[in-house]
């Protein structure tokens, strides 16, 4: 059994006892442990389950590498799924449940799927899942459902805050080991501006563990007295526990800081999130140790070398009194050494090579440890935890067993990968290195910033410099190419001495025995979060898979939370032999960004709740809220849709709304509406080739609608153009085109027309408009006061200036209604004094408020088209019968060109129409109009579509309008709508303008 | 995200402060124009690997559009100029020129 050592652990606290717990059972740890090595220390074993097949799942690395140990953590409001135990801090009160298992992690169902892996092959949902089809809605998906899935989603609202914080530095050194201390010392020394990232709560990485001498002393003497060095120079910023999860164009890295994981609820944010603006980045972010591959590897208690080394000196943890060392290098011997000095029995250090006779094999064997070369794990047993493993030779099949050996834990070393993750990130180019059989950052192909130079240098173990006495100068040398890079020629450095034991060169193994046969191979796991073995990969090589990233696909090898940090190289090893490939032939799969994942929470930091996006609100918002009002979001706007009487259903206040406008008059708050100014002694010109019809012919004082196309002659825009002066035009855009439209304006005349003398101005907010609508409407306006609104003198499509009610106002005449309408823009300091005023005008008038669904039933019973509703990207102005807004005059506009191409000038095809229900029901909205026969892909052929419907309170029944091939010559026909309950609909078709087709209302 | 300095105001604009407008210098082709000038002119854009010019737009600075000359494969930066030119400035295109001898030219 694993258990806590009496005596040693350089990271905990023995006098500070912690208490937490794990699937309801009270334990306790002490301080400076993580959640993993106080559940090691208490004989817990078992953390979790696989992914496919439910296997029994132990902790198996020590830091962020850690594929098995993953948990849900807290509770409630915050709960947090798949955090990895052996990065969690253990802290009083730590609430932690393991995942994927049903009932218990004990006695788990799922671990069925186990009992017939061999029908889950590589590729199995591809294979199994495709036939029959209906076998996959009712069947197979439930059921994977069920059993897929990482933890559980979050229920409850985060009871966390998250911020951002923006920095800027010379140098990012990632990391906080030797390297990158040193790193940081030279460059401080230098003067740079540098920030130092480490990912754990802990300077110094794994030097002090390592029993490394820097400057005649103990690491940890180096460690500390740099750190104080470092604190002591302003220019350099030290962070801990900030993960620098991804590296972006030129210099660009983010990062994440866990402020309060370790001290929930003390106030504090949880996580901050570092936005990095770097000149130049060192990487010393160190390297992984990698698995080895033999029968029954991950069964609990096989964990890796150095984590096992980890969890003895650091945590005072046991994984057992009887641990067998496998590895093929010399690096593995130090925890032989570390088992040993703390008192623990290693029966052997399984070698796979021919000849150990280093130094730390003969230190090892001094100590009194046999050690067996040429050879190999034949097996691992047990089930829940390991109970012993058979001994064979490396260079055979497996099945001469020379030896068995009971043993409690297994510590495992293929060799060290470097972390290359964020080297990679923004296309830095790595290199095999046939001596460690790993692969490296190539600093001849770096990342490249703005300038074209390499912005990424990797120093230390992550560049490929494994033997610790390498570290120090390796890094100096990296962090004076990142100074001379960034312009800072002179750099003194002092390079101290490391002092280790020397190691003699690894060989490269990946699957152990050499000849293991395929009832072995099953049994080697290379992804042990995604049940991803030996035999998977060769599987996909045999058919057919030779890209890395397509077996990576296919097999889902390194496609977990771990994100393959253990088994890529080894996946690819198996591969590549598979395919008879050398490994930088066959290459690897892409690093992406984050490095561990990073939850959403601190990515979104302060931008939640109300602060998700920032609200425009007019001059009147205060007035609707107040009113009853129910909002309908339009871009960053809110707008009223409509206002409730009390318990008023929304569908009857919108009926009450249009009739109250239709039989006396309404109120709308029309202020989100665009105004664009648009003046110059080239205006109208301009003007002419941005709308389809002509502008620049229209006489001061007077309006005129106007449709805008982009270039492929689509319609994107509408709306009422006004000529102010000679110089001077306002162009009304629509609620959500504003900005947009705008912007549209600007490319051209930056872009295409810069000679052109025009100055455009977005005055949008500038204004409040409000639209005073209905037979009373010019009742209202008179009882105010201040312009002449009389039919005679102020007519349909005009406007005038001056002041209404003592506030300055410009009245347009023009409707949307098909009612009389004046829509009167005043400054938007003025905006609410003019809604109250023309409130409390109207009163005797029985003046309505009304939303933006009344406005569109009205608009709709006029047959005007909404953009948006009518057009979609792919209609232009002529499919709305709109031929009468589009100039035959001028020679070129924006479109023009577009429309003439064949497809658009085709006489076939869909056009508006008015569509009236046979039994006067509302049509649903989308719904597609059924022709004879069926397409290619068996469906029902298609000849139009709705694009607005509405129920009619003023006609009394439903109307719609519709795109329809050819219809405008089919008026009368009857066409069929199926609805999504089977049954259909039967609509005819008809003039789009269903109310006042004279237009007698609005021209009083 | 890239780092773009922006000609007019002179500020090293982040991305997140630019709006992108795709390929620079495209010549505007009307009403009139053949089909086979119209359909390059709307839809036929270069995708190199290598030296590209792009419009961008300092949309949340002064607003301004602007065109910058980059490299697409390793993000160097050659140049940042004003838009109101029909081809790159002569010192631009030397610059990348030399930096790049194998470049065929912006057109
Ligand atoms: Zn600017």
């Amino acid at each position: 059994m694993s258990t806590r050592l009496s005596s040693g652990g350089r990271l905990i606290d023995r006098a500070r006892t912690v208490e937490y717990s794990f699937n309801g059972k009270r334990l306790r740890g002490f301080k400076g442990d993580t959640l993993a090595s106080a559940l090691l220390a208490s004989d817990q074993m078992l953390v979790g389950r696989s992914f496919k097949y439910h296997r029994p799942r132990g902790i198996v690395a020590s830091g962020a590498e850690e594929p098995n140990a993953l948990v849900g953590l807290g509770t409630g409001a915050r709960f947090e799924p798949n955090q990895r135990m052996t990065t969690t801090e253990l802290f009083d009160g730590l609430s932690s449940a393991s995942q994927n298992h049903w009932p218990s992690l004990e006695y788990d169902v799922g671990v069925l799927n186990n009992a017939v892996a061999k029908f889950l092959p590589a590729g199995f949902y591809y294979k199994t899942f495709i036939h029959p089809r209906a076998a996959w809605k009712h069947v197979f998906e439930p059921v994977i459902r069920q059993s897929a899935g990482l933890g559980r989603v979050p229920k409850e609202r985060d009871a966390d805050r998250y911020e951002y914080f923006y920095a800027h530095c010379d140098l990012l050194v990632v990391g906080g080991g030797i390297a990158g201390l040193q790193a940081a010392l030279v460059a401080g020394a230098a003067g740079a501006r540098v920030l130092v990232l480490e990912q754990t709560a802990h300077w110094g990485g794994r030097a002090p563990v390592d029993g490394v001498e820097i400057d005649g002393k103990p690491a940890e003497a180096w460690i500390k007295a740099s750190v104080q060095a470092l604190e002591k120079m302003s220019n350099v910023m030290l962070r801990r526990r900030t993960m620098a999860s991804g590296v972006y164009d030129h210099g660009y890295v983010l990062a994440d800081e866990k402020v309060a994981d370790h001290t929930p609820g003390d106030g504090r944010p949880r996580h901050r999130l570092w936005r990095i603006r770097a000149g130049r980045i060192v990487t010393a972010t160190g390297a992984i140790e990698r698995p080895l591959a033999f029968a029954g590897n991950d069964i609990p208690g096989v964990m890796l070398a150095s984590a096992v080394r980890d969890y003895v000196v650091n945590w005072a943890v046991s994984p057992g009194d009887r641990t067998v060392v496998v590895t093929n290098n010399d690096d593995a011997y130090r925890t032989a050494l570390a088992l040993k000095a703390a008192g623990l029995q290693v029966p052997a250090v399984v070698d796979a090579r021919d000849r150990a006779d280093g130094a730390l094999p003969q230190a090892a064997r001094a100590a009194g440890i046999r050690v067996l070369t040429g050879s190999a794990i034949a097996k691992a047993h047990g089930g829940k935890r390991l109970s012993g493993v058979a001994i064979c030779a490396q260079g055979g099949e497996g099945n001469a067993v020379t030896e068995e050996i009971p043993c409690e834990a297994v510590a495992m070393s293929g060799g060290w990968s470097p972390v290359v993750h964020l080297y990679s990130h923004c296309g830095g180019k790595l290199s095999w290195d046939e001596a460690h059989a790993m692969f490296r950052p190539d600093a001849a192909r770096p990342p490249t910033g703005a300038d074209g130079t390499g912005f990424v240098f990797a120093a230390g173990a992550a560049n490929g410099a494994l033997y610790v006495q390498d570290v120090l100068g390796d890094a100096t040398k990296a962090t004076i190419a990142a100074l001379q890079a960034a312009g800072v020629a002179e750099v003194e450095t002092v390079v101290p001495a490391v002092k280790a034991e020397v190691e003699a060169p690894m060989i490269p193994i990946w699957v152990m025995p050499q000849g293991a046969g395929p009832d072995l191979r099953m049994k080697m796991w290379l992804d042990y979060q995604n049940d991803v073995k030996v035999s998977d990969v060769q599987l996909a090589a045999r058919e057919g898979y030779e890209s890395v990233e397509h077996t990576k696909r296919y097999t889902t090898l390194g496609m977990a939370t771990d994100q393959g940090k253990l088994s890529n190289i080894n996946g690819l090893a198996v591969l590549s032999n598979a395919l008879n490939a050398p490994i930088p032939e066959v290459g690897t799969t892409t690093f992406r960004p984050p490095y561990t994942p990073v939850t959403i929470g601190a990515l979104a930091g302060e931008a939640r709740g109300e602060i998700f996006q920032p609200l425009r609100r007019t001059a009147i918002h205060d007035w609707h809220e107040a009113h009853g009002v129910e909002w309908e979001p339009v871009g960053h706007w809110r707008r009223p849709y409509c206002y409730k009487n009390g318990a008023e259903i929304a569908s009857a206040a919108v009926n009450r709304e249009v009739l109250a406008v239709r039989e006396r008059v309404g109120l709308l708050d029309a202020s989100t509406l665009g105004k664009i100014l648009v003046k110059g002694p080239d205006a109208g010109r301009f003007l002419d080739m941005l709308y389809t019809n002509m502008m620049s012919n229209l006489k001061p004082g007077k309006c005129r609608y106007g449709l805008m196309c982009s270039e492929n002659g689509f319609l994107m825009d509408d709306g009422v153009v006004a000529r102010i002066d000679e110089e001077t035009w306002l162009c009304h855009t629509t609620s959500g085109g504003a900005d947009r439209i705008h912007g549209w304006m600007e490319d051209w005349l930056q872009c295409e027309w810069w000679d052109w003398k025009v100055y455009t101005a977005n005055l949008t907010e500038q204004y409040t408009q409000i639209a005073v609508v209905g037979p009373k409407a010019r009742a209202v306006l008179e009882k105010l006061g201040g312009i002449e609104v009389s039919g005679e003198e102020f007519k349909f499509m005009e406007w005038r200036e001056g002041t209404l009610g003592g506030l300055p106002a410009r009245i347009f005449r023009i409707s949307f209604s098909g009612e009389l309408s004046y829509e009167i823009a005043t400054p938007a300091g003025h905006g609410r004094a003019l809604w109250d005023a023309l409130l409390k005008a109207g009163e005797e008038f029985g003046i309505t408020p009304y939303g933006t669904e009344a406005l569109h039933v009205m608009r709709a019973e006029k047959g005007f088209i909404m953009i948006g509703d009518e057009s979609d990207g792919t209609v232009i102005p002529q499919d709305l019968n709109l031929n009468w807004a589009i100039s035959k005059k001028k020679e070129d506009f924006l479109g023009k060109r577009g429309q003439e191409r064949s497809y658009l000038a085709d006489p076939g095809r869909w056009k508006l129409v008015g569509l009236e229900t046979l039994d006067g029901t509302v049509l649903p909205d989308g719904a597609y109009a059924v022709a004879d026969g069926f397409n290619a892909n068996g469906q029902r052929n298609t000849q139009g579509r709705i694009t607005s419907t509405y129920w009619s309170p003023t006609l009394r029944k439903g109307i719609a309008m519709a795109l329809v091939h050819r219809g405008p010559e089919r008026m009368g026909e009857v066409l069929e709508f199926p609805k999504p309950d089977g049954s259909s609909v039967k609509a005819k078709i008809c003039d789009p303008v269903f109310y006042d087709k004279d237009g007698e209302k609005q021209n009083v | 995200m890239l780092i773009l300095e922006c000609p007019y105001c002179g500020v090293k604009a982040e991305e997140s402060e630019l709006a992108a407008g795709g390929e620079a210098h495209l010549k505007r082709f009307g009403a009139g124009s053949t089909d086979e000038d119209f359909e390059g002119y709307l839809f036929a854009r270069k995708n190199p690997k290598g030296v590209h010019f792009e419009r961008w737009r300092h949309a949340y600075g002064c607003g301004k559009w602007f065109l910058a000359a980059r490299c697409t494969a390793t993000l160097e930066v050659f140049g940042t100029y004003p838009a109101q030119t029909a081809e790159p400035p002569a010192d631009l295109v030397a610059k990348i020129k030399q930096k790049r001898p194998e470049w065929e030219g912006y057109k």
